[in-house]
């Protein structure tokens, strides 16, 4: 079927500007991926699953243009014991990274998949995101499996003694990174991935992970607080039996933040938590959309959601969870609620449920709110100022979501973030 | 301490005066105690001096040591000594007990111009506290009166007071929800804090409360007025013949 006229033109544009990385045995994945963009056009306002953000900036040809943010607070993560892959506007340094050998784990870049004969990336490149384009197309996904410009490939094997952090550092205000990494987790095998940074102007950022049954992974990540920067970002997981998975997202700034994550439980009794808390002030639209499908038994699922939101910043959260036929036992949860500060912010929230299987727990829940007054009052009562109640209320609200947090150390560099982004608002 | 004089207050949504006119002074080292029937402007009393949204003052003062009270924000009255204990202690998920104590106790420390308590004297004293009021470490742990039973909301207020060290306690139904026991256990909380530095003013509508923390002089509240007052008989009537012949008598 043609693409609609505007989008057609739209996505002709754009893939016009791209040069698709030829030769080396992820050819085939990049083409098919093209043409997956080619079949469903680029995001349009029109898209059921973009009513609420507004994707122009993120397909238009040219990124737009984002000052480098100057701080003089210290990165994220950088008194924890890790190891460093460190990415300047989407591009590998190995200057500024550490050495990639670490017991448990191997490391290596997309680039070098083919040469060195990594099978196991070779045939996970690309199958995630293609199998997560239904029923759900998500064609900034497929566009970035065809043109990514790095990225890295990361073999499980054991347990690593660190955590692996990847830091993106924004360098070039017009720089536009499409960063593809692709993971694979081995039976009995668990790490923890850190992430943190704000990448470039614009950051177009996929992962795709493969646990096999009874490997467990972690992800932390913390999109930082450049103001002007935008970003999509896929996240792609396969759960196989007795699995883990557990994500969390902390998002502050940032002019457009669009976090997708598809998860297949596909083993029995596998276990995925996605939570996310994100702050924004003014000139502010975050959007997670979520998609979680049980295809196996006695699975659990968890989506805890939180935001805050000041001075007409906008929220949005579109979760779905869909429980297939013979997926019993199911356990699955979805919450997701923002704190609204004013009258001029906003939350929009689509939440979803889809089930074929009759033997099932699932519950979701979805509110909007303001600060209660009869907490604030209490806590004023006791001699706490008004701006450190709200501030304190403020973080109450986000602890449902940071407490998804297994590591009490990563937990607390979190939540000393979000304290700094409060007081810096008082 | 607490002086109040013809204080009227007005809800602000709506015309209704709730009070009309209420003198009171409490002495230090005096405990005062309010009886009164439902609806007769007693919990809004506790509410205006502690500093409540939702009222209007229209007319009369309250002063704690010389310094008006209304003209103060809730936290500024807290450092200036005053103390709530509420009816209905509030919930609060995701603030931990610790945390709120430490928070309040240094905020106030803070706004009088005190260092703050180090993290190991608060902690040793909260613990001592809580001992006595038979609070357990893992009450200190829980988010702030989440799950508590009516019992142990109101006995974690009484640690609060004796954390605060506050100048003038107000009590406002402090008995409600509490059985036999756990009323002891409060009162007795209370009892400690007595001191000749402290005030205290307890609402009550039963003289159980008052055979355990015993009142200097008791005030029968009425349509928004302190109708009568008198000594701790005058909470003996009560319980015995209710409020309507002592109504009837000032009417």
């Amino acid at each position: 079927m043609a693409l609609p006229e505007v989008k057609q033109t739209a996505t002709d544009a754009r893939l016009a500007a791209l040069s698709l990385p030829t030769g080396g045995c992820l050819e085939g994945a990049r083409r098919a991926a093209l043409s997956r963009v080619q079949t469903l056009g680029l995001p349009g306002r029109r898209d059921e699953y973009w009513k609420y953000t507004q994707p122009d900036t993120l397909t238009q040809v040219e990124a737009p243009k984002a000052a480098v943010f100057d701080t003089d607070e210290a990165p994220m993560f950088d008194d924890f014991d890790r190891l460093k892959v460190v990415f300047v506007d989407g591009v590998f340094s190995p200057e500024e990274s550490d050495d990639l050998s670490l017991d448990g784990v191997s490391i290596e870049r997309i680039a070098d998949i083919c040469d060195k004969d990594i099978h196991w990336a070779k045939d996970l490149y690309g199958v995630l995101e293609a199998r997560g384009q239904s029923p759900v197309a998500r064609p900034l996904a497929a566009l970035n499996t065809a043109f990514a410009q790095d990225g890295l490939a990361i073999h499980v094997t054991g347990t690593p003694s660190k955590p692996i952090n990847m830091i993106y550092r924004h360098s070039d205000e017009g720089s536009d990174a499409i960063l593809h990494h692709v993971i694979r987790v081995d039976s009995g095998a668990e790490a923890t991935i850190l992430e943190n940074g704000p990448a470039a102007s614009r950051f177009n950022k996929c992962m795709e992970i493969d646990i096999a049954d009874t490997g467990k992974l972690h992800l932390v990540r913390a999109q930082g607080r450049d103001h002007e920067r935008r970003a999509a970002t896929h996240l792609f997981a396969r759960l196989g039996s007795e699995s883990e998975f557990k994500s969390f997202t902390l998002t502050v700034n940032g002019v457009l933040t669009r976090n997708e994550a598809v998860i297949e439980l596909t083993g029995d009794d596998a276990v995925a938590h996605i939570a996310g808390a994100c702050a924004g002030d003014g000139d502010f639209h975050h959007d997670d959309t979520v998609f979680v499908t049980h295809d196996a038994v006695n699975c659990e699922s968890r989506q805890v959601f939180k935001k805050v939101l000041r001075n007409g910043a906008t929220g949005v959260f579109q979760g779905k969870i869909l429980v297939k036929e013979g997926a019993q036992k199911t356990d699955g949860y979805q919450i997701s609620q923002s704190l609204l500060l004013d009258d001029d912010s906003q939350f929009l929230a689509k939440p979803e449920l889809e089930i074929y299987a009759d033997d099932v727990a699932c519950s979701h829940g979805s509110t909007s709110g303001a600060i209660d007054e009869d907490a604030l009052f209490y806590l004023r009562s006791r001699g706490v100022p008004a701006a450190e109640a709200t501030d304190l209320l403020t973080l109450a609200f986000l602890a449902e979501a940071v407490d998804e947090i297994e590591d009490e150390e990563i937990a607390s560099a979190i939540v000393t973030r979000l304290e700094g982004w409060l007081a810096r608002r008082r | 301490m607490l002086e109040i004089k013809n204080l009227q207050v007005k809800l602000e949504e709506e015309e209704k005066q709730i009070l009309k006119g209420v003198d009171l002074t409490v002495e230090a080292g005096k405990v005062h105690a309010i009886m009164g029937p439902n609806g007769s402007g007693k919990s809004t009393l506790s509410y205006v001096l502690s500093g409540k949204d939702g009222y209007e003052v229209t007319g009369g003062s309250a002063t704690l040591d010389g310094e008006d009270l209304l003209d103060l924000e809730p936290e500024e009255r807290a450092a200036a000594g005053m103390f709530l204990a509420f009816q209905y202690p509030v919930e609060i998920p995701g603030v931990g007990n610790m945390t709120f104590l430490r928070t309040a106790v240094n905020a106030q420390r803070k706004a009088r111009g005190e260092e703050e308590l180090s993290a190991a004297d608060f902690l040793k004293e909260v613990r001592a506290k809580a001992k006595t009021l038979k609070i357990d470490a893992e009450m200190l742990k829980r988010p702030v009166n989440v799950g508590f039973s009516g019992g142990e909301k109101k006995r974690n207020e009484i640690l609060q007071m004796a954390m605060l060290e506050p100048k003038m306690c107000i009590l406002d139904e402090t008995d409600s929800g509490l059985d036999v026991d756990a009323m002891k256990l409060v009162a007795e909380g209370v009892n400690a804090l007595r001191d000749e530095g402290r005030g205290f003013l307890v609402i009550t509508h039963y003289q159980r409360l008052l055979d355990h923390i015993k009142p200097d002089v008791v005030h029968i509240m009425a349509n928004g007025r302190i109708v009568k007052t008198g000594g701790p008989e005058l909470a003996l009537e009560v319980e015995n013949n209710g409020y309507a012949d002592i109504l009837a008598e000032v009417a």
